[in-house]
């Protein structure tokens, strides 16, 4: 029964957060509570030679300040510093372990206070003094000396002699700069001291037992000694998929001080966490003059930090898109004195895809085709890379109803051709696709005999809905109305779950569920058997469902009994189910979700303002659990791919290897007044074989795609073609 | 050299959702701060603390501020309204029930902050359609992207009011 799944349910969290009641990691209360302000380096690279903190000490309400030199002990081992979700290679960044500075703006103190605003200020007055050494922040300067990593796709064919005789050839270097998620909520922490040693840490964070552990590890403490909670998360979009400096450092201070701590680290100080590393992206196709294509080479050159090397997958995406015989990718990093880049949202296919999109435009004005036209004829059934057909793939569908619902077919190819008053008008569009993963999670779910179900995990809710589609599929489950369901997420104390990202929530979770309530269902359904004078005594247990508080028989749905009777009558108060869910590894079929964007901008010429007048993005993603959670997420990645396209850059100065726009102002961020209309279509995708609810997962899609569809459209109103990102206005106008 | 002071308390009455909260605050202490920390009124968000995010909106005196530029000294006496005494009895603000309704938000931190916004615009009574609502509420970011939703919210309560 599906009362729920599927339908546009209201966030089951609402309420909390709009009368203000959720409460985030640095709101929680402690008793006697001290604040930790950070201090940061100021050099780029080298060591500290002298830290004096005898001035701040002296500021009254400081109670200390903690640095390499004046800490409890951390681990000394790279591994113990290595979270769930590290790179494989490198030496995590320790907090106050050493002299060593590897990045500007690497925290080297921090000043613990009774108020936060004695610490802030006496965190001016730690002196530090340093021995400086020859660094390099800039990755075009250093992209000589690029290393190769390990790139799961194969070459195929012999890319660069198709290149040479293709008929029709394109060839480009796309810029994307470095990016920070910046989430509304500044990163924080609460770590309170419970007395006998312990720690409940309310930490911001999309993984409580992954930060659980990397504590447990840093500090050698046992499983028991530390809890970690963060039932509400405000954003954070892959900022929060490894443990953060300020869980460290608060952990670090309640340990020295044997009090509650809470370290909350400024805007400007969350420029010194992860980002979207700056890269290069170099594209060349070759195709036939009837729109096929011979040949597609992708190198990307991307930052990472001296001291890990973080990699994602930009160059395949072609490999699941367009059917060509001969393809050649290749990932490169530089390293550079900075900190070491993260995930952020569908990491390596915002910014791959952006560049081969754009590049897929340009060929198509080289062979005079339309560019939905392109993209058919390319159009590849087939994941390349393994020759594994998909699981499904309705991207043919998701072209045809984005084109219809945008009005495709009145575009004029011609750039500059189309008007509104004075503004130029353009219309372009791309393709998007992620990859549909799953992961093993756990379900707890505990039905009492008063008809309410309490369902646990230790996954994150980080603005996604996992809350709600929680509580959907356990009500569908259950068959119980869901304001009787409620759901505890996001304690390291509840069954197993892998940090939320990827996009592999919905379904993991949703499985994890239905796995719990299915153990839940079988043992009604053999209690109910076994009651005297039962109706459903020569049931099979198996073959029963419950709805509206009743188990019922499914081959004759007259057969029931209610399940208060049934535990009434076999005297229990509640049964407890938990079920870790595992997939089945298939490794027959490719799994993805696609999309197709059409945007519109609309360009006053003279002062060279862009304004993303509509997006169509039209999306197969298998079975939507929520409509309306689910437009929310798309819409979120449509916005971030105006930001992406038009305002995102985080700017350093080489000079200082120092962020310069390290704050919200600066960094600009798409704002209301920049969104205007934006349609969400979701075509119908069953998916029987990828799992069995047919769920993909919708947290990454949405953005994909996006950049590159203005960056087209921004082409056919101007006829200029704006290869490096972000298209501001100094770039239209040169 | 002596321990450095920092300034001395000054004892303000601050009327925080129709209740009068006595506390005493040093100059520097940002009306922000003092709901947050000091009253336990976290239901304002901290975003930023320079004026760039609005997260930290709230009403004083029926008008839309950012809290994180307003030291509390300055609003001794001041009637405050917080995302916490917006709904009446129970029963929610039309506003808080339109971003549910159109799922104005996802993460919800910059929700407290859109909500008093917007019941401060439409107290302006200066926004007539959805280009003015979303030019008028451009000082309140949401990194989640539900500015189409919250303009829609909005438009439903301004439609009732
Ligand atoms: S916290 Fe006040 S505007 Fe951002
Ligand atoms: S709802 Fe997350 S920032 Fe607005």
């Amino acid at each position: 029964m599906n009362a729920y799944v599927g339908t546009s349910t209201s966030r089951v969290d609402g309420r909390a957060k709009v009368t203000g009641a959720a409460k985030y990691a640095g709101e929680f209360a402690a008793d006697r509570l001290l604040h930790g302000f950070v201090v940061e380096a100021s050099i780029a690279r080298g060591r500290i030679v002298r830290l004096d903190t005898s001035e701040a000490l002296k500021v009254k309400g400081v109670v200390d300040v903690l640095t390499h030199e004046h800490r409890p002990p951390l681990a000394d081992k790279d591994e113990a510093w290595k979270d769930e979700v590290a790179p494989e290679k490198g030496s995590p960044l320790r907090p106050l372990y050493d002299n060593r500075i590897k990045f500007n703006g690497q925290p080297i103190a921090l000043v613990v206070a009774e108020d936060w605003e004695t610490a802030k200020f006496a965190a001016t007055r730690v002196r530090v003094e340093y021995e400086q050494e020859a660094f390099a922040t800039d990755l075009e300067s250093e992209r000589g000396k690029a290393k190769k990593v390990d790139q799961p796709h194969k070459p195929r064919g012999d890319a660069a002699a198709a290149l040479a005789r293709a008929a029709v050839r394109h060839e480009a270097d796309y810029v994307i700069p470095t990016e920070h998620h910046n989430p509304m909520e500044l990163f924080a922490t609460t770590a309170v001291w419970n007395g006998s040693g312990g720690l409940t840490v309310y930490d911001k964070t999309q993984g409580v037992q992954n930060v659980q552990k990397f504590l447990c590890s840093v500090f050698a403490k046992k499983p028991d000694d530390i809890r970690v909670i963060s039932p509400y998360v405000g954003g954070a979009f892959g900022s929060g998929l490894r443990p953060q400096h300020q869980v460290v450092l608060a952990t670090l201070a309640a340990l020295a001080l044997k009090r509650s701590v809470r370290v909350v680290l400024t805007r400007q100080q969350m420029y010194g966490l992860g980002y979207r590393p700056m890269t290069i992206e170099r594209v060349a196709l070759g195709a036939r003059p009837d729109g096929t294509l011979d040949a597609i080479t992708h190198e990307a050159i991307a930052v990472t930090s001296r001291y890990e090397d973080f990699s994602r997958n930009d160059t395949g995406w072609a490999e699941q898109l367009y059917k060509s015989p001969n393809s050649k990718f290749a990932h490169k990093l530089v390293d550079l004195d900075v900190s070491t880049p993260c995930d952020m949202r569908a990491p390596g296919a915002a910014t791959g895809v952006c560049a081969l999109e754009c590049a897929m435009d340009e060929l198509a004005v080289a062979l005079q085709l339309d560019p939905v036209e392109l993209r058919l004829r390319c159009y590849s059934d087939r994941d390349q890379s393994e020759g594994l057909p998909y699981t499904s793939k309705q991207l043919r569908e998701c072209y045809a109803r984005g084109a219809e619902a945008f009005g495709w077919s009145r575009r004029n190819p011609a750039s500059r051709s189309m008007r509104d008053g004075k503004e130029l008008v353009g219309w372009g569009m791309a393709t998007g696709v992620w990859e549909a993963l799953q992961m093993p999670v756990a379900v707890r779910i505990v039905l009492t005999a008063n008809g309410h179900a309490e369902v646990s995990c230790a996954a994150s809710d980080i603005g996604t809905g996992t809350y709600t589609i929680v509580a959907q599929v356990a009500a569908d489950a259950l068959g119980l109305p869901i304001e009787n369901i409620s759901v505890r997420l996001a304690d390291s104390t509840l069954p197993q779950a892998p940090v939320e990202g990827g996009s592999w929530m919905a379904a993991s979770s949703a499985h994890a569920v239905l796995g719990a309530a299915e153990e839940i269902r079988w043992e009604l359904a053999c209690l109910a058997k076994a009651m005297p004078g039962s109706p459903l005594a020569d049931l099979d247990a198996a073959n029963v469902t419950l709805t509206d508080g009743m188990i019922v028989n499914n081959d004759r749905r007259g057969a029931a009994v209610s399940i208060a009777d049934v535990m009434r009558h076999s005297k229990l108060e509640r049964i407890e189910k938990e079920k870790l869910n595992q997939f089945a590894e298939d490794k027959s079929h490719a799994r993805n979700t696609h999309s197709a964007v059409f945007a519109e901008v609309k360009i006053d010429e003279e002062l060279g303002i862009i304004r993303v007048t509509r997006i169509v993005n039209a999306v197969a993603a298998g079975r939507i659990l929520n409509t309306k959670t689910g437009r929310s997420q798309i819409m979120g990645g449509v916005v971030w791919g105006i930001g992406m396209a038009l305002h995102e850059e985080t700017v350093m100065d080489h000079r200082f290897g120092r962020i310069m726009n390290a704050n919200i102002a600066e960094y600009h961020i798409p704002v209301n007044a920049d969104v205007h209309d934006i349609d969400v279509i979701f075509v119908d995708e069953p998916d029987d074989r990828i799992n069995r609810m047919g769920i993909k997962g919708l947290g990454e899609i949405g953005i994909v795609g996006v950049p590159a569809a203005i960056a087209n459209a921004v082409y056919h109103a101007t006829g200029k073609r704006i290869r490096r990102f972000p298209i501001t206005l100094d770039k239209l106008l040169e | 050299m002596a321990d450095i002071t920092i300034p001395e308390r000054i004892p303000i009455t601050l009327v925080v959702n129709g209740e009068r909260r006595a506390l005493e605050v040093v100059p520097w202490t940002t009306l922000l701060d003092a709901l947050r920390d000091r009253l336990e009124l976290t239901g304002t968000k901290k975003g930023c603390d320079h004026g760039q995010c609005g997260a930290c909106t709230v009403l004083i005196d029926g008008r839309r501020v950012n809290s994180c530029l307003t030291l509390a000294v300055m609003k001794d006496g001041a009637e405050i309204t917080t995302i916490e005494g917006l709904a009446k009895d129970g029963t929610l603000h039309p506003l808080q029930q339109a971003f549910i309704d159109h799922d104005a938000f996802q993460c919800g931190y910059c929700t407290p902050g859109q909500i008093c916004s917007a019941a401060g615009l439409l107290a302006e009574g200066r926004a007539r359609n959805a280009d003015e609502i979303r030019e008028l509420m451009s000082g309140n970011l949401c990194r989640c992207g539900a500015y189409p939703n919250i303009v829609a919210a909005i438009e439903q309560a301004m439609s009732r009011s």
